[in-house]
């Protein structure tokens, strides 16, 4: 690994440390996790996708992948705000082409730290990023002006940017949609509901009425068909993944912390949970495989030309497989680590705790609906012939 | 070939406008095809022509109209389109 990147997890790791300090606030309060964004702004963690050439350190998706790894275990909302905001990095590093405005934004990125937020669901259509209802709407003065029904913005209220998905024009089909990219100023965000769920509750993703108006150049030149098949969705599911490995990792941590401190206490007493704790290894081994394969099959397909193997639709499967199948293990593994720590692990005060971990981790399921991915999967099926 | 295709995203494409009024290069799902349809349409053309469409072919590309289906069907070894 290079220094850039080693520097890079060190300053992780420094936000990290704090995020652990604040998490049980975070969550109790639903705010947003403040002090680690801000070190992770300060460390260049924001801007770390951006090319050499734009004046950022390029740094792989293998470096981003397990700095989520790293601010999963400490905090699950925190990881979540850090993993959505790269995704749209990369969506904008990679569709960019030769856009002047978009490699001038980036610049920006680097010397000045940003944070974006995104809206792809629409009350519309829910969690079904293929379509839109919303539209660009070209006005006479050559803007384009656009209302969207934002059903939950992470952070809307605290980014800086906001990249939403909209129809290309008013007369477009669902499906022929573009991504925008907006600046705060040139944005209006309406609080449409408060944000009080189960977990995740440091993302603090309300619902929110967009409008904006913006520059022809500020729309991504790729179609978002192609922007989704080829990043936002891959690396949207390897990303969550192992954000969701951390969480399901400090739990596992936790459960072991609890057995030892057991063994401790009494060395005769008999070794179920250790034994509990073996069991629990495997399954942790299991979603960690999963999500390891997840990020070097995205590796090597991103080296393909002109990304034909991530267009296909047997990637598509792939990958949301990969995040049906870690969405699933990772609240498994932590239900199992309350099991083990008993009263302590359901106690919010604890050493023990794992209660936010269950909380945050079952938010996977929901976050673009399982059921939604096995419905696509199930066609998909009928006619990919290589699994 | 054009004609089987035609009538195949006919039974299956399920288009909000009929494909007659669709030239053989206009982009399908601009005409309103969904991704949904867009399996159905590749399940019909494996049936009516008698193929299978390897993985690498399985992309929106390939399908989006019907000038790129017989290229498809085509690179398969179907024959020069009609
Ligand atoms: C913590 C968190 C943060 C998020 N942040 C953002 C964000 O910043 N920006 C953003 O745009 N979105 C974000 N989302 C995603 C968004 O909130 C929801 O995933 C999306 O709005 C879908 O909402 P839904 O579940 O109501 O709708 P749907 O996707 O429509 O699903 C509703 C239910 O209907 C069923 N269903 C729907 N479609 C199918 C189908 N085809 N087959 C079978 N069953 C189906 C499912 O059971 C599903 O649970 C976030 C989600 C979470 C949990």
């Amino acid at each position: 690994m290079t220094a850039t990147a080693d520097d890079l997890l060190a300053g992780v790791a420094r936000a990290a440390q704090i995020a652990a300090t604040h998490a049980d606030d975070v969550d109790r309060q639903a705010r947003f996790p403040r002090e680690a964004m801000d070190e992770l702004a300060g460390c260049g963690a924001l801007a770390a996708l951006v090319p050499v050439e734009l004046g950022g350190l390029e740094l792989g998706l293998d470096v981003l992948a397990q700095s989520c790894v790293l601010l999963g275990r400490a905090c699950g909302a925190t990881a979540m705000v850090f993993a959505m905001h790269t995704i749209q990095v990369a969506c904008l590093v990679r569709h960019r082409k030769d856009s002047a405005w978009f490699e001038a934004y980036l610049r920006e990125l680097v010397a000045t730290p940003r944070l974006i937020a995104s809206a792809t669901s629409e009350v519309a259509t829910g969690g079904n990023l293929g379509a839109s209802s919303a539209a660009l709407e070209p006005q006479p003065d050559g803007q384009l002006r656009f209302d969207k029904k934002a059903p939950t913005i992470s952070y809307g209220a605290e980014a800086d940017d906001l990249l939403t998905t909209l129809r290309r024009s008013p007369d477009a089909e669902p499906g022929d949609q573009v991504a925008v990219l907006t600046r705060r100023g040139q944005h209006e965000l309406t609080e449409t509901g408060r944000w009080d769920p189960l977990g995740m509750r440091g993302t603090c993703s309300p619902g929110f009425a967009v409008t904006a108006t913006v520059g022809p150049a500020q729309v991504l030149p790729e179609p978002f068909d192609r922007i989704s098949a080829i990043t936002m969705v891959p690396v949207s599911h390897v990303l969550w993944s192992h954000v969701w490995l951390g969480i399901a990792t400090d739990a596992f941590e936790r459960a072991r912390a609890f057995t030892r401190a057991g063994a401790q206490r009494d060395p005769a007493g008999g070794d179920a949970n250790g034994r509990r704790l073996s069991t629990l290894l495997g399954e942790l081994s299991l979603l960690r495989a999963a999500v390891a394969a997840g990020l070097a099959e995205l590796t090597t397909a991103t080296a393909d030309d002109d990304f034909a193997g991530l267009m296909t639709m047997a990637a598509a499967l792939r990958f949301n497989t990969l995040k049906t199948t870690a969405s699933t293990s990772a609240p498994q593994v932590c239900w199992s680590a309350l099991a083990m720590c008993g009263i302590s692990g359901y106690r919010n005060d604890t050493p023990y705790s794992v209660g936010r971990h269950l909380r945050d981790a079952l938010s996977g399921s929901v976050m673009v609906a399982n059921d939604r991915l096995h419905a696509t999967n199930a066609r998909l099926l009928l006619v990919v012939k290589d699994v | 070939m054009n004609d089987l295709i035609r009538t195949v995203l006919r039974d299956h494409g399920r288009l909000p406008v009929p494909m007659e009024t669709l030239a053989d290069s206009d982009d399908l799902y601009r005409a309103g095809m969904a991704s949904h349809a867009s399996v159905n349409v590749m399940l019909g053309l494996e049936d009516a022509f008698d193929v299978e469409f390897p993985d690498r072919m399985l992309t929106r590309g390939v399908f989006a109209s019907v000038d790129a289906i017989a290229a498809a069907l085509t690179e398969l070894g179907l024959g020069a389109p009609a």
